[in-house]
């Protein structure tokens, strides 16, 4: 065997890495490519929020007109009630959905019958699989005038509710049901968070006398509080977007006042309306708030928590 | 355990079960209203009779399903769908976060790709200038509308390279000291290891696609061209008119015998049977997927 001599070993280590060099750029290329197209073409395409955009003369030939959809879009006095709907129906979501998932998780915990343990999982995991074209279904036929929600309330007296036409109950419907929705999955990763919790921790409370709410609230949440803390915080960045699909499949213009959120008034307006640069406008501002607030709060968590969302 | 022996305990117990059974029953009664609905006599149906067993059974619904070809052409649109969207991810998506894996000094524009794929998940351009680029690409009323723009989830990436982290790096150079290339490294050794992860993401990616509806109805102009989701949504309009429409009962028993409650709820049946099949999977992957994917240390 030829024995290399340190030159043609340093010369060989630099061609195998030229050629490594080459198999990972074709490796990421096609994948970039279509990143490239589908999401940094339209990153480009916000062009069109300070422009006149007519789909027929393109981004190119379309007129600048500076910030004029900017300033429009702060006199309607639409956009501050979507804003108040966006925030408030995101905001309700985020926290009953927390503490719904975290009691569900503390009380799964309890549960020692295995077989009923799994099925109640199984069950309760379900409805996040599912798309809220279906569940908007399911929605609406247990809440109509005429559903089960109302028969229920018919048969102990109280007066029957339009649920999905009123103003006053839309957005806890939205809320309600999204929780509903979601609960279950949510809760997987607050049990993997307890079972992590050491089992001494607790004995030694039960020794001492701690009752069970004791033990619950002095040992279980303090030791699920970083995932709290990491869960909060990335929830807190979804805080704009209110949940398309279910309001766009449960809503309707009775409920326009209490239940528009940025995503379908976006999609109504731009989209379905054609006011192409002012429905681009309204999404970008959605954007960038969107992205500091994930940027800030994941050096946040990053320095409390010492975990990162990314 | 601890203290099952006091009553007190014995009562909390009661209770604790006594809830997460509630809790339980309200999340699959409503599903067997639906299941229920399906199989009733659309007369019952109108007059909602019908609560978790099904009152005059029949079947006649699935029978005029199986007759009507629109839903099975949307049916059949969203299962290749399905294929190709989940074909396109893998073939993207696993070169894409093995790459990634490497260090900064085995591949000096590491750095570079990753802030790029970081910044397409941070931020992007909208519904409406995505929907102007398909347009422009004249991808509109093609299926290709509904599969390319989701080719690369990002998210999807991270998981993968978390776990190819885990993978031994002995494995990997013994490989190379072999006489493998980059890609037999990937294909003969990383990707066999990374099955569960890979499982995952295939997973997400085929929920995602067969339960998104709104692909369907920006890209789509002709109802013959919709996947199943946006064509059950459009069934659905009906119903939600119903909802909004005037008190007038004597209406809306009219709308309710023409909008098909019994049909459309078949129909949302057979629709979810492909996620169904697949739920055992889902559990099993999705569930340590979330606990993979995002508790990183």
């Amino acid at each position: 065997m030829k024995v290399l001599s340190r030159k043609e070993k340093t010369q060989a280590r630099i061609a195998s890495r030229r050629k490594d060099t080459l198999y990972y750029h074709g490796m990421v290329l096609p994948g970039m490519l279509f990143l490239a197209i589908f999401s940094y073409l339209p990153m480009m395409g916000l062009i069109m929020a300070f422009q006149d955009f007519v789909p027929a003369k393109g981004i190119f030939g379309s007129e600048f007109v500076g910030l004029k959809h900017f300033k429009y879009m702060l006199q309607l006095p639409d956009i501050g009630r979507v804003v108040r709907n966006t925030l408030i129906i995101a905001l309700g979501k985020i926290i009953l959905g927390m503490v719904m998932a975290i009691v569900f998780a503390i009380l799964l915990n309890e549960i020692r019958l295995k077989f009923l343990k799994k099925s109640v999982q199984t069950i309760v995991y379900l409805p996040h699989f599912l798309s809220w074209v279906v569940l908007a279904s399911v929605v609406i036929n247990m809440f109509n005038i005429d559903g089960s929600v109302n028969q229920i309330f018919s048969a102990i007296g109280l007066n029957k509710v339009n649920f999905l036409g009123s103003s006053q109950w839309f957005r806890k419907l939205i809320i309600g049901t999204d929780v509903w929705k979601e609960f279950g999955y949510n809760s997987v990763i607050y049990l993997a968070a307890i079972t992590g919790i050491d089992p001494g921790l607790h004995e030694a409370a039960a020794i001492d006398g701690a009752s069970w709410w004791k033990r619950v609230w002095h040992v279980t949440l303090p030791g699920m509080l970083p995932i709290i803390l990491l869960m909060a915080a990335m929830n807190l960045t979804s805080v704009l977007s209110a949940g398309f699909d279910q309001i766009f499949n449960l809503y309707s213009p009775v409920v326009y006042e209490v239940g528009d959120v940025l995503d379908t008034y976006v999609y109504r307006i731009g989209l379905v309306g054609r006011q192409y640069s002012f429905g681009t406008a309204v999404g970008l501002c959605r954007s960038a708030v969107a992205t500091i607030l994930l940027v800030s709060t994941n050096k946040l968590t990053k320095k409390l928590t010492n975990q990162s969302i990314f | 355990m601890l203290d099952t022996k006091s009553k007190s305990a014995k009562i909390r117990n009661l209770v604790i079960y006594c809830i997460v059974i509630f809790l339980g029953l309200i999340c699959l009664l409503p599903l067997v209203n639906i299941l229920a609905i399906s199989m009733s006599g659309s007369a019952a149906v109108t007059a909602n009779k019908v609560g978790l067993t099904p009152v005059d059974f029949t079947m006649t619904a699935y029978r005029r399903i199986l007759e009507d070809q629109q839903f099975w052409r949307s049916f059949g649109i969203s299962v290749v769908r399905v294929v190709l969207t989940l074909v396109l991810n893998l073939v993207l998506i696993i070169p894409l976060a093995y790459v990634m894996t490497r260090s900064k000094r085995e591949f000096r524009a590491r750095n570079i790709y990753m802030n790029l794929l970081i910044f397409a998940m941070l931020f992007n351009g909208g519904m409406i200038p995505t929907y102007i680029v398909v347009k422009e690409l004249h991808l509109l009323n093609t299926i290709w509308a509904l599969i390319l723009p989701g080719a690369v989830p990002v998210f999807s990436v991270i998981l993968l390279m978390n776990f190819f982290y885990g993978v031994p790096k002995a494995l990997e150079e013994a490989a190379i000291v072999d006489g493998a290339s980059q890609l037999q490294v990937l294909i003969k050794i990383m990707v066999p290891c990374a099955k569960p992860a890979i499982a995952t993401v295939s997973l997400f990616s085929i929920v995602g696609s067969w339960n998104d509806f709104l692909g369907g109805l920006i890209y789509m102009q002709k109802v013959k061209d919709y996947p199943i989701m946006t064509y059950i949504q459009s069934l659905s309009i009906d119903l939600q008119e119903l909802v909004n429409s005037s008190m007038n009962s004597a209406a809306l028993e009219n709308i309710a015998e023409l909008s098909n409650k019994n049909l459309n709820a078949a129909k949302i049946v057979v629709a979810v049977i492909p996620l169904l099949l697949i739920y055992p999977f889902l559990q099993r992957y999705l569930i340590s997927g979330i606990v993979m994917g995002s508790v990183k240390e």
